[in-house]
């Protein structure tokens, strides 16, 4: 495409040969499509398995996403829980938090009641009902702990953990960070095994296509001999296939698209099911609109980004005789 | 107008190559309209060939494409406009009498018709040269004079005519200066006829 944008660049100064320059494009982008509806067959079967391969990674983003998405709802930093005795009265818990607030590792200290914790479990859990049963309550009350931003890594809270431990009306001490961490560090390496597929699939798309397109080459042997020998340019044999090949990537993009919002279709079901038992307030996310613009514009890159690479190869063994 | 002669493997079709860079002199020099072929650059090759008319005895149509299309192929790679287009096409179709075919199909056509469709083609960009490779080949006498008659008529308007051919008994009725070659040389001019032997 550089090479084809250049040359009539060099004489369009005046805005009718711009026009005769578009307008030609234009011409053979639509005879392009209009070579690939002929064969329909054929054009919807490869751009099928285009598709899937686009649809892979693509499906996989947006799970990612909205795995993100119920992650995002948990701040980063660490906090510590301690779960006090359950014979602690109000006045021992007084005395500890006036204690600990003194203690420099410390920032904050939220003091969850009993009967607080009971409706926020109540509220949150989906067990409610179970608990209605129960005749006392069994939840312990608990301190939640925030560390200074100092403390706040993994080997200073750690440290603070052990301190906050030996506290004798505690009854267990938990560093909530820990799981956080895992959990970022599992997506992080969802993240790149995504990246690593997308990668591989990309470079499948280009030898799907860059195979198709030699096909195509082999096909119009005679055709691309004889515009030769009539002194057609190089840039003006290659176009018709780059375009070929753009439509191809911008058509396996769109069934990409509608494998990964079809599929999405089909889960939305089950994981509202899913969700709705936790009366979690997540909704599965479709494809959104940036997404969609990267997947078709993606694809069709690759598209013409294949076709260059079989133009350049076996356009140049086509010569007149 | 000129014709080349010359028994098969004396050089008629390599000459007609080199001149149409189809192939590249590998000792000597081509000139063509005042420039060594052998300094026109790849990237240049398809500018050379818009000036040279190339007719071969095969034809070389495009068999999946209209009569239109195929004569229309030279105008539509150098870029002409449409209007352009259709009217020098059929200009050219009418010089070679086949303006009621341009829509049909060459496999649908006889050899002769198929033959002044790559005439058509060779002449309608009007390159200051045409060379054709055997064009009678395949016809017989009769059409083959009309053929002949034809390249006269181009000929007259001031096309330079090369044409390569074997059959001797055409070449003199045409009364045009012949050139014959053997093994590679030029072994005789008709314009030199002091050198006749």
């Amino acid at each position: 495409m550089k090479g084809d944008a250049k040359k009539p660049a060099k004489k369009s100064s005046s805005p009718s040969m711009m026009h005769i320059w578009f307008m030609r494009h234009l011409q053979v982008a639509l005879s392009s499509l209009g070579r690939l509806t002929r064969s329909p067959i054929g054009t919807l079967m490869t751009a099928t398995v285009l598709g899937i391969a686009v649809s892979l990674p693509a499906g996989m983003w947006v799970m990612l996403d909205n795995v993100k998405q119920i992650s995002g709802n948990w701040d980063g930093g660490a906090s510590l829980s301690m779960f006090l005795k359950a014979d602690t009265n109000e006045q021992q818990v007084d005395e500890l938090i006036g204690k600990l607030k003194l203690m420099p590792e410390i920032e904050h200290i939220n003091y969850v009641t009993r009967d607080d914790a009971l409706v926020e479990f109540q509220q949150f859990s989906g067990l409610g009902q179970a608990l209605e049963i129960l005749q006392e309550n069994p939840l312990p009350a608990v301190l939640i702990i925030t560390p200074t931003l100092q403390h706040s890594t993994p080997v200073q809270a750690d440290l603070l953990l052990k301190k906050l431990n030996q506290e004798p009306l505690a009854d267990m001490t938990q560093l909530d960070m820990e799981w956080v961490e895992r959990f970022h560090a599992i997506t992080e390496i969802a993240i790149r095994a995504v990246m690593v597929l997308a990668s591989v699939l990309s470079l499948a798309v280009l030898l799907i296509i860059g195979n198709t397109i030699r096909l195509e080459i082999q096909n119009r042997h005679d055709e691309i001999e004889i515009t030769k020998l009539v002194g057609a340019t190089n840039s003006f044999i290659r176009r018709p296939f780059l375009y070929t090949g753009f439509w191809y990537g911008l058509l396996g993009g769109l069934i990409a698209w509608f494998l990964v919002t079809l599929s999405l279709w089909l889960l939305s079901g089950p994981i509202e099911k899913l969700t709705g038992l936790y009366q979690s307030q997540f909704r599965l996310d479709v494809l959104d609109l940036p997404t969609t613009i990267v997947v078709l514009l993606g694809s069709a890159f690759l598209g013409l980004a294949g076709a260059r690479i079989a133009v350049g190869r076996h356009l140049r063994a086509i010569e007149p005789d | 107008m000129a014709f080349l002669t010359g028994h098969s493997g004396a050089g008629k079709s390599t000459l007609l190559k080199l001149i149409g860079l189809l192939e590249h002199a590998t000792r000597g020099q081509v000139m063509v309209d005042g420039r060594n072929l052998g300094k026109v650059k790849s990237r240049e090759i398809p500018y050379h060939r818009r000036k040279i008319g190339m007719i071969f005895q095969d034809h070389r149509l495009l068999h999946d494409r209209t009569v239109f299309d195929n004569v229309a192929m030279p105008l539509i790679v150098s870029g002409a406009s449409r209007a352009e287009t259709g009217r020098r096409v059929r200009a050219a179709l009418d010089k070679v009498n086949l303006l009621n075919k341009e829509k049909a199909y060459p496999i649908t056509l006889s050899g002769g018709e198929q033959q002044r469709v790559g005439i058509a083609r060779a002449v309608v960009s009007k390159p200051p040269v045409v060379v054709a490779d055997e064009p009678t080949g395949n016809l017989d006498p009769e059409l083959s004079k009309e053929i002949m008659d034809l390249f006269l008529q181009f000929n007259q308007v001031g096309v330079t005519l090369l044409i390569a051919t074997h059959d001797i008994d055409l070449v003199n009725q045409m009364n045009q200066r012949v050139l014959t070659l053997g093994s590679g040389q030029l072994i005789r001019d008709s314009a030199n006829l002091q050198e006749t032997f």
